[in-house]
């Protein structure tokens, strides 16, 4: 075959929906694409353990801190299919690691952003889990393998991630003044930077239309952001809460909700490493990675012990 | 039922709670991300363990009379509690208890320093628990029996996780040798307590209840033993061995376990979360 029939054999699958497989063919920049991209979402679940692992240590009830741990928990499990997927194109999970330890690979600038009340376990399962669902559900159907069948198992976590955080934001808000303070604080917090996740907007999203021919991507930026804020709109009114957007209204036209500007500069200073806890983020990684630096080489070192011993055994 | 029996409870619960505070500060930071997760598995099985004895506590100490409950815990918190003619439950037990009334065994509450510290702590606690869970299942007390019945399939692996870390420490490169050497010598001055039978652990043993620790001591011995043995370390010399912790006199770590774990419920009483 030639290279040009490999592209349209490529190019046939990905018409007929045939997931792309691990020693298919693919365009290189296909590959390049969906690691940037597997990478992020991995270091993103990585990194989103610290902002809500804050808060293990001081979960307000016993039962609340066996929740948050089996989801952090479940963070870390989502980071390990999502690296084992990048890794079947091509590229070892130390590298990842070293990408990110670096700052060449980005994570979703969200977990750049403080952890300060007990009501923010709330916001970021409900907001944070919430957007990132609206993210992901499409992804079940993109055309790598490996990719979407990692995504059918995070997918179904996150929607319970969802619901407890939107169950402690209920709780909350059906509570004493002070526990509803916390809830619109957290939630005055967290709007912004939830809505912001979706990515820049379509007219401003350089990777958008590739990856939609790719099937990578299945929906727009905008698209999507704007499916998050008309459900997440009705929530808050079940929970009793104001969302903080003067022009947030609904339009009978559209059938959708306007909403107001999005602060743009804020987002490009995040993702340029000037968010709150940009820096503290990538230095507890790093801390984390580096510190655990002689365990890996003794877990390494006595397993080849190992190896020799069974090997002279059985000489 | 007893003042001394709900102490024996939280004997257990507190060990349970505090060494899973422990390992739950690891999550996010461990040195593997499989390692991450196995150990916030084990952390989730320590919670799940006291969550069921602070339950069973808590209803112990509701059937007191008000008289002797009144003397149990000493924090206004709790005494606010027992003055408004409310029942407690597992999260005033762990939540408005004061250092003094906890019951831990301080190596428990010992830091998490590094992962052979971590893994030494573990070895040592694990393979007690271990003996000690097999025991209770004997109980005279059905409900102490079942939990640990159930709670003995958990500790197994946790035994096994943290003898496998000693000897892949001890037996994989220098610095690890030598760091785990340093981990097992120190800790080792907090591992007298947990065989030791304070006033509770023989009242208890006398009554069927509770388990004859000076029984489980040449097993711990033995199996502590055998693993360092394999991990290439020293046994650690015998020498001063630290007590208290089961009668309520702990070493400065737990004061900040407990402002830390304590400072919802401390902050805002009365609400629900």
């Amino acid at each position: 075959m030639t290279v040009h029939s490999f592209e349209e054999n490529f190019e046939e699958k990905l018409e007929k929906d045939i997931a792309i497989e691990p020693r298919d063919w693919m365009p290189d920049t296909y590959r390049k694409t969906l690691i940037r991209q597997i990478s992020q979402h991995a270091h993103s679940e990585i990194v989103g353990m610290l902002p809500e692992g804050n808060w293990i240590t001081r979960a307000p009830s016993l039962r609340r801190k066996a929740v948050l741990l089996a989801k952090v928990q479940d963070e870390a499990g989502h980071g390990l299919y999502l690296y084992s997927a990048a890794e079947t194109l091509g590229i070892s999970r130390d590298e990842l690691y070293d990408q990110l330890h670096s700052g060449k690979a980005k994570y979703s600038s969200i977990f750049n952003y403080p952890t300060l009340t007990w009501a923010d376990m709330g916001a970021i399962g409900w907001l944070v889990d919430g957007a990132a669902i609206m993210n992901q559900v499409p992804l079940c159907r993109t055309s790598y393998g490996p990719y979407a069948r990692a995504m059918v198992r995070v997918c179904k976590e996150e929607s319970f991630h969802q619901r407890q955080g939107f169950e402690i934001m209920l709780t909350l808000s059906k509570g004493t003044a002070v526990q509803k303070k916390m809830a619109q604080d957290a939630l005055n917090r967290w709007w912004w930077p939830s809505i912001m996740m979706f990515g820049p907007p379509d007219d401003n999203s350089p990777h958008t239309e590739q990856s939609m021919h790719w099937k990578i991507k299945r929906f727009t930026n905008d698209e999507l952001r704007q499916k998050f804020i008309d459900v997440t709109v009705e929530q808050a009114k079940i929970l009793g809460l104001s969302v903080p957007d003067a022009d947030l209204k609904w339009n009978e036209a559209r059938g959708h909700y306007d909403y107001g500007k999005i602060d743009w500069d804020e987002f490009w200073n995040v993702v340029k490493g000037n968010g709150p806890c940009n820096k503290e983020r990538l230095e507890t990684r790093r801390k984390a990675w580096e510190g655990g630096e002689w365990v890996r080489e003794a877990a390494a070192a006595y397993s080849e012990k190992r190896k020799q011993r069974s090997r002279q055994e059985a000489a | 039922m007893s003042v001394q029996k709900l102490k024996y409870i939280l004997q257990i619960a507190d060990n349970a709670l505090i060494m899973g505070h422990r390992l739950s500060e690891w999550c996010g930071h461990g040195p593997i991300l499989e390692q991450d997760i196995a150990l916030t598995n084990i952390a989730l099985d320590h919670l799940g363990q006291a969550r069921s004895l602070y339950q069973y506590a808590a209803e112990q100490f509701n059937e007191l009379p008000r008289a002797e409950q009144e003397k149990v815990f000493t924090s206004p918190a709790l005494q606010a509690i027992i003055a408004g003619g409310q029942p407690i439950d597992e999260d005033d037990m762990a939540y408005l208890r004061d250092g003094w009334d906890f019951y831990n065994v301080l190596l428990v509450e010992q830091a998490n320093k590094d992962w052979a510290y971590t893994a030494a702590r573990s070895l040592y606690y694990d393979t007690f628990n271990y003996h000690f869970y097999t025991g209770l299942q004997n109980s005279n007390d059905e409900t102490l029996a079942a939990i640990a019945e159930k709670s003995l399939k958990e500790v197994t692996y946790h035994m096994r996780w943290s003898s496998e870390w000693v000897i892949r420490l001890g037996d994989g490169t220098a610095e690890s040798h030598k760091r785990m050497q340093e981990a097992a010598s120190y800790l080792w001055q907090y591992t007298g307590e947990l065989c030791t039978m304070v006033e509770t652990d023989k009242a208890m043993y006398k009554a069927g209840t509770g388990v004859n620790l000076d029984e489980l001591k040449t097993k711990w011995a033995t199996a502590i033993g055998k693993v360092l043995d394999e991990a290439t370390l020293a046994q650690p010399e015998e020498g001063w061995m630290q007590q208290g912790g089961k009668e309520g006199r702990h070493t400065e770590h737990l004061g900040y376990i407990l402002a830390e774990m304590q400072y919802m419920q401390r902050t805002y009483p009365n609400m629900e979360w």
